[in-house]
């Protein structure tokens, strides 16, 4: 099949979704300017010249819509602003702001395109913007795939230079002084004089002004905190002293403290309840039931929990496969099965041919799977009156919990407030919206009273909605050293519908490309290369998980990669190297080399190391793991992480990113599974699901690239590579190989 | 009962079983000490009893009357810092940053009874407080800027 002839069918995501959905607009829709919403709430004197910027006499607000669950994006939309409207970011308020249109993500579908990420033709550019309209039209206002540096990235700094560009004006306006003679610094209008006029003494007046929007956009080259070495994160104070209010703090006077317990099989029933115990223990404000559980009020969160635990709930069934052994069962059945087919987006040379005339290396490989388990548990405020919704929450998705809430609460859509709470971390958990809709439930049944709803560690784990299980077989051949035939078929649950589902109410038509994202969009070139997606039936409801597709993806292909390469009896970084199509990625992988001083596998007797690599959400990363195979099992060594970002924004910040996706991925791979027995996961606590901890973690060394043509974000490109670097070095260590995560089932970890 | 709290003196009426993170967190509006797990497994809960690192979900109210009870807003404030938060925030050390109230305070006791730690102190000393961005590296590095700077290096 073309390229071409397969668009139509591939463009599922918002595409199919916008018509489903009854929305039809003409591009006219699509290029209007979405209203400022900031101009609806302001008082006399204040300007909101931006959807990003306001203004009074007391201060300057930036508004960084964009959600921050611990990866810095608060700080960095704060700095872009603020590097154009030339103000220290510490000096200004930075606030979430309500959500709404105007801050939709034009780019956290612009992956989604049928092209991989190294394809800059016209035809993969020009998809990717088009997905932008249908973003801008559905009001994605989203967080997520990595998306909000290359989002915000000329939409930020246009705003903060439209907004210093306004006031300048002003202050003509008042000085009689062209704006092109004025300068700004810190905060201030500066007259040719030397003259200081505040840009909080000139909201008044540009409020009454058209925002000037004729701007250019400073280089690089003049910023003066931005891209800087010493930038600090806008939250580091608070997060340091215990006064971050994330949402599990947020308080409200008279609120009542509720928890839940709901079926661990998701959406399943209750079939009876006794409560006859726990409504009559101390601070119990109310027994309630909700949908798929029963919630219990009271004046105290640790009272609400000591009740929850006495109520005796006898459960329905399942209404799904949770059983493990099943489960994989299922999985070994639709991988290759032509009923199952999904999609091919990568079949190059001939693999039949090449696989009927050749030695052929099989692989199965296993993947379990994961919860999020972020260490701030799920949580809300809400507040439910005759004809409004309040919710205070720490989520990435504000416009479907408003939608939600409204339909829930019975009222308009406009009168169903959402603001965004800090976060203790979400890894994709709070893409989901199931604890927010079960606190709505629980708070108009105390209508005018504000109650707070928190899961406890264990409902949050068992109501997690995880990374999906998959499996994957690898058959491939090696010639004249080289690696001939790559052939990898993947299966897993599509977690694409399943989502989309549970917040909008509507299935997504069309194959699902998350099931070998990581996988067929690779920058290597195979004389004989396919990949192929197979779908599973729906099991354990699954959703997005710190890198999406690729955080399995990247360890099939790479594993598999590794293992051809070795049959071939190649070096595992020059054959990398060697079939990388890529510049920008072969950059990436000699940088690694260099940094790890990588001279083969082999590092001594029962020490070795593993290379690995993969391109995800445009961005190269390549990892080097190296391991010693000790008595007591396998002790990580040392990590070199390197990747191409295409320019480096928040320098201090991207490393962060770095390292944390890399022991993120290495964490999971040695140490994590949830598996079923019927229900929910068998694992409901972190003695059961360590991630990993301090003893274990590796000393890492990061290397930012900016050889890429684009600016991408960083967020979740550290976590695929991890898993494979460190399954190769238990190879070169040892000469096991392991094709099943987590590790630690076949070998032992210091 | 009677809770010292950052030098200050509550009442309170709770139960004697009640763990000093709730009574902490929801009735006295002391909200540094996290709920992260609930069985002592993350240590995002830790505060200072008697200058000792405790983890305060499983820490009855009634076993704390008459201590010394210290949070992370009791060691140092935006504008009064511990050296401890100084290096922290010097090293930029948070992400999500909703385990650093329990790490800073971990560190602190560490660094308290084992001024010159070495990397295995600090690894062991430090293990019980699981970050699940993975700011590890960085801990360990500040945890050692903090060593020498308290110790005049």
């Amino acid at each position: 099949m073309s390229k071409a002839g397969t668009i139509a069918r591939r463009t599922f995501l918002l595409g199919s979704a916008a018509i489903a959905g009854g929305v039809a607009f003409g591009t006219y829709a699509a290029k209007r300017p979405i209203p400022n919403p900031l101009l609806d709430s302001l008082a006399e004197g204040e300007a909101a010249i931006t959807p990003y910027v306001e203004i009074n006499a007391d201060g300057i607000t930036l508004i960084t819509p964009r959600a921050d669950k611990g990866q810095g994006s608060y700080s960095v939309q704060a700095h872009l602003i603020a590097e154009e409207l030339d103000i220290d970011p510490a000096t200004a308020t930075i606030s979430p702001g309500i959500p709404g249109p105007a801050y939709y993500n034009g780019a956290a579908l612009s992956e989604g395109v049928p092209f991989p990420s190294y394809d800059e033709s016209w035809l993969a550019e020009g998809l990717r913007s088009f997905m932008a309209v249908p973003a801008k039209l559905l009001s994605v206002q989203i967080t997520g795939g990595s998306s909000t540096v290359p989002d915000s990235y000329v939409r930020l700094r246009m705003a903060g230079a439209i907004a210093r560009e306004t006031l300048k004006q002003a202050a003509a306006n008042r000085t009689g002084v062209s704006r092109s003679a004025l300068s700004t610094e810190d905060g201030h209008v500066v007259l040719p004089d030397g003259e200081r006029i505040a840009y909080t003494a000139l909201a008044a007046d540009a409020a009454k002004i058209d925002p000037i929007d004729d701007v250019t956009l400073r280089p690089s080259s003049a910023w003066k905190r931005l891209g800087q070495p010493n930038m600090p994160r806008v939250d580091m104070v608070a997060k340091c002293t215990g006064t971050e209010t994330y949402g599990i703090d947020f308080k409200l006077p008279g609120m009542l403290y509720a928890t839940v317990r709901a079926n661990p099989g998701i959406a399943g029933t209750v079939e009876r309840y006794d409560a006859s115990t726990a409504k009559d223990m101390r601070g119990v404000h109310s027994i309630v039931p909700i949908s798929h559980g029963i919630a219990v009020i009271a004046d105290n969160t640790w009272r609400a929990f000591q009740a929850a635990d006495a109520i005796d709930i006898d459960w329905g069934p399942s209404p799904y496969l949770a059983n493990s052994p099943e489960i994989f069962e299922t999985l070994e059945a639709t991988v290759g099965n032509a009923d199952a087919y999904d999609h091919r987006q990568r079949d190059e040379g001939d693999v039949e041919a090449a696989l009927g005339a050749s030695d052929v290396l099989e692989a199965a490989y296993k993947i379990p799977y994961l919860a999020h388990a972020p260490l701030e548990p799920m949580n809300a405020v809400v507040l439910v009156n005759e004809t409004t919704v309040e919710i205070w929450t720490g989520t990435q998705i504000p416009l479907f919990i408003r939608d939600k809430a409204a339909e829930i609460a019975g009222v308009e859509k406009r009168s169903a407030l959402v603001y965004v709470q800090p976060m203790g971390g979400s890894f994709g958990h709070r893409l989901e919206l199931t604890h927010v809709e079960q606190a709505i439930e629980i708070a108009k049944t105390v209508m005018g009273t504000p109650v707070k709803m928190t899961w406890s560690r264990e409902e949050d784990m068992s109501h997690d909605y995880p990374r999906p299980a998959a499996v994957a077989m690898g058959r491939g051949t090696v010639k004249a050293g080289q690696v001939d035939t790559f052939d990898l078929s993947v299966a897993q649950s599509s977690l694409m519908p399943d989502w989309f589902g549970r917040l909008a109410g509507m299935t997504i038509p069309g194959p699902d490309a998350t099931i070998t994202t990581g996988s067929w969009d690779q920058p290597f070139a195979i004389p004989n290369y396919r990949v192929t997606g197979y779908r599973a039936p729906a099991m354990v409801p699954v959703s997005s998980w710190r890198s999406v597709g690729a955080s399995g993806n990247g360890f099939f292909h790479d594993s598999f990669l590794d293992e051809l390469i070795h049959a071939a009896g190649a070096d595992p970084l020059a054959e990398r190297i060697r079939l990388c199509l890529h510049g920008t990625s072969r950059k990436v992988l000699e940088a690694v080399g260099q940094m790890s001083g990588w001279d083969g596998p082999s590092l001594g007797e029962n020490r070795g190391r593993g290379v690995a690599f993969c391109m995800s959400f445009g961005v190269p990363c390549a990892i080097v793991t190296e391991v010693t195979h000790t008595e007591a099992g396998i002790k990580l060594d040392k990590v070199f992480v390197a990747a191409d970002v295409g320019e480096v924004l928040d320098p201090t910040n991207l490393e962060a990113q770095l390292f944390g996706g890399a022991i993120w991925g290495l964490g999971h791979a040695m140490n994590c599974e949830l598996t079923y027995d019927g229900q929910g996961p068998e694992q409901t606590n972190y003695h059961a699901y360590e991630g990993m901890r301090m003893y274990q973690t590796p000393q890492i060394e990061v290397k930012a690239l900016s050889n890429g043509s684009k600016i991408k974000g960083v967020g979740e490109p550290g976590v695929p590579p991890s898993a494979p670097s460190l399954a190769n070095a238990i190879f070169a260590a040892t000469g096991k190989r392991i094709r099943e995560l987590p590790l630690n089932k076949h070998i032992d970890f210091v | 009962m009677k809770l010292s709290v950052n030098g200050t003196e509550h009442e309170v009426d709770v139960e004697p079983d009640m763990p000093l993170l709730w009574v902490l967190r929801d009735e006295l509006g002391i909200t540094g000490p996290k709920f992260g797990c609930g069985i002592a497994q993350c240590g995002a809960c830790t505060v200072h009893v008697d200058g000792l690192a405790v983890r305060s979900c499983q820490l009855a109210a009634v076993d704390v009357e008459g201590s010394d009870i210290t949070t992370i807003e009791g060691l140092g404030t935006p504008d009064n810092l511990h050296v401890v938060q100084e290096v922290w925030i010097a090293h930029q050390v948070a992400q999500c940053g909703y385990c650093q109230s329990g790490q800073i305070m971990q560190a602190v006791s560490l660094l308290e009874l084992n001024p010159e730690p070495t990397d295995d102190d600090i690894d062991a000393a430090m293990s019980g407080n699981l970050c699940r961005c993975g700011t590890y590296p960085r801990i360990r590095a500040a945890v050692k800027a903090a060593a020498a700077k308290l110790n005049g290096v």
